[in-house]
């Protein structure tokens, strides 16, 4: 009877899994087979040996590796206190602070991202404030560099981070704390044994999620990095839409999503090893 | 091992008082039990002492030290919580071992003495398990062992047992005060429950609107209430007019039932509840004497009444506690 079941369930799913499969996984499994495949010799890896020779590849690679850390590491030193002060606010403060984080989501990408060109630019906000205080001379330079795009990933990242965050936070039951202190826990104590690792799986996703988001980043570096700041993804952009060179654009992808894949891999195996345990 | 010592304790939210001008001394070994309704500021109290909360006004000495303004870390406590309040990301045995960590004891010798708390709640073969693959009544022993492996001045208990079912309740009990009596730790617990109060404590304060009711022995608190509230709080009381406009307070097992037409006032049984070793009857009083229904409870021998049945009822003069 349950196999009955089974049977008309997955009749119902049919449909799905056939769209599935052909809108999103068989374009995907024809763009990773694109970097194998040659059209006069068949199967090849000479575009993953075009990568290792042209010494620019690997560089933007690296690149957008370190930008993502970075903005990765901006999140969390941002993220974790904002997310920590949240939970202690009361009921009406704490609303209006989660609607002030979400509120970025609802306003478009693009838009955000032109905004940090009026805060960051020569003759923007924060120019003219360290100006007017004296602090600098010249205007510094936020825009079309790596800062600039750093500053405008962590802050575009940043709900990605502090919500799952906060939510890990307000389920860490005070009795807990309370407790710990009443067993002789000095606050700092309190905070490294008992809150910290309560928030630790929380923090490793979204840490996770904010990172890989990163590496896949366009609009943001497109246009804070006006051009000068290359990224993986302005990278594909070029190889695909203006020189065009398919296999090499798939190639670049491939790596990417295997790079993500381990990252995926390693956390999957520490969380398996925390909560085993 | 110490004594506690309230005086004068207040804790005000605005205009509200959840303790209200407390006095308590409970001396050293002595088992106390805070004991009211929900709201009645018991917990608020166990707050304070354990330096959770500050009082508004008053003085709190933990063996004759002056705590009032000590944190919670300085009090040397043994605090068990109704949720039990286990680390969940820690063993069972880390989470005992976690107080002695905190006082730098460390190693084989924190070990051993984890080992012997768990064993005095018979949780031994259990360290390695995690707080949620262990039932509410381990739990709440995990959180007994951590709460007196460190060896506290004081135990405090926010209704431990509140939330087992009643017969596990009933054997935990039994091994709370043994677990007492051995370690001779001075402990305040907190209850809404009358019989928990009654069975575990050397001595019951009665709590209501933060104020104490009445501060006495389980048998004295039981048989000679301050007040109608405690009266009523602590079982069943009957109340009945004395000359002179007081009233009395007859307990249920001290009615007498006789067959009707006999000495005594001429009663109907409208309700009889089997309880297994007792019978209680609901009693309404004939001709209209002495308005309130009564209650008595009578040990179960041979038959019991039936509703409808006429009887007289009496009971001894010494019997009746006045109250206010």
């Amino acid at each position: 009877m349950s196999s009955a079941r089974q049977s008309t369930g997955f009749a119902f799913i049919a449909p799905l899994l056939v769209l599935m499969l052909v809108a999103f996984n068989a374009p995907i499994a024809y763009m990773l087979g694109l970097a194998f495949w040659d059209k006069a010799h068949g199967f090849t890896l000479e575009h993953y040996a075009g990568l290792l020779e042209a010494p620019v590849y690997l560089r933007v690679l690296g690149n957008t590796m370190r930008i993502a850390l970075v903005a990765t590491l901006a999140n969390i030193v941002i993220g974790y206190p904002l997310a920590h002060w949240m939970r202690g606010l009361q009921n009406r403060a704490r609303l209006v602070a989660i609607a002030l984080v979400v509120l970025p989501f609802w306003v478009s990408i693009l838009v955000r991202t032109y905004a940090w060109i009026v805060v960051l630019g020569n003759g923007g906000l924060v120019n003219r404030a360290l100006q007017w205080l004296g602090l600098t001379d010249q205007p510094v330079q936020f825009l079309y560099n790596e800062l600039g795009v750093t500053i405008g990933m962590a802050n575009v990242l940043l709900p990605f981070l502090v919500l799952p965050l906060f939510a890990a936070m307000i389920r860490i039951d005070d009795r807990l704390l309370q407790a710990a202190a009443s067993l002789g826990a000095p606050p700092r104590t309190i905070f490294w044994k008992v809150y910290f690792p309560l928030t630790v799986p929380a923090l490793a996703a979204g840490t996770l999620l904010v990172f890989m988001l990163c590496l896949g980043f366009y609009v943001t570096p497109a246009i804070l990095g006006g051009g000068r700041v290359p990224m993986v993804s302005n990278l594909l952009d070029t190889l695909i839409n203006q020189i065009p060179r398919w296999e090499q654009a798939s190639a670049i992808s491939t790596i990417l999503l295997i790079v993500a894949l381990v990252i995926f891999a390693a956390y999957r195996r520490l969380d398996r090893k925390a909560s085993a345990t | 091992m110490s004594d506690i010592r309230l005086e004068g304790v207040s804790k005000r939210y605005g205009a509200v008082a959840a303790a209200d001008n407390v006095d308590l001394a409970v001396a050293q070994g002595e088992f106390v039990t805070i004991l009211g309704p929900s709201g009645s500021g018991k917990t608020t109290l166990l707050s304070l002492i354990a330096g959770l909360n500050r009082p508004t006004s008053g003085r709190i000495f933990i063996g004759g030290r002056d705590v009032t303004d000590a944190p919670a870390q300085q009090r040397n406590i043994g605090l068990v919580f109704q949720s039990y309040a286990l680390f969940p990301h820690m063993t069972v045995l880390e989470n005992v071992l976690f107080p002695l960590g905190v006082r730098k004891i460390n190693g084989a010798m924190a070990r051993q003495q984890a080992i012997e708390a768990l064993r005095l709640v018979r949780l031994e073969g259990l360290e390695a398990r995690r707080p949620s693959q262990l039932s509410g009544g381990q739990q709440q022993r995990v959180a007994l062992a951590r709460a007196v492996v460190f060896k506290p001045d004081i135990l405090l208990l926010d209704e431990p047992l509140g939330a087992l079912d009643r017969k596990l309740r009933e054997e935990l009990q039994v091994e709370l005060k043994q677990l007492q009596r051995t370690l001779g730790v001075t402990t305040l617990l907190v209850t809404h429950d009358q019989e928990e109060a009654l069975s575990l404590s050397d001595r019951i304060m009665v709590l209501d609107k933060g104020r104490p009711q009445q501060v006495a022995a389980p048998a004295e608190a039981y048989l000679k209430p301050a007040n109608r509230f405690v009266a009523e709080f602590l079982g069943i009381a009957n109340f009945v007019g004395l000359e002179g406009g007081q009233t009395g307070v007859v307990r249920p097992e001290r009615i007498r039932l006789a067959e009707a037409g006999t000495a005594g006032k001429p009663a109907r049984v409208t309700e009889a509840v089997y309880l297994g070793q007792m019978v209680r009857y609901h009693l309404a009083l004939e001709n209209g004497g002495a308005g309130a229904p009564l209650v008595a409870a009578l040990p179960f021998v041979g038959r019991a009444l039936t509703p409808g049945e006429k009887v007289c009822v009496s009971w001894e003069a010494a019997d009746i506690w006045p109250v206010a």
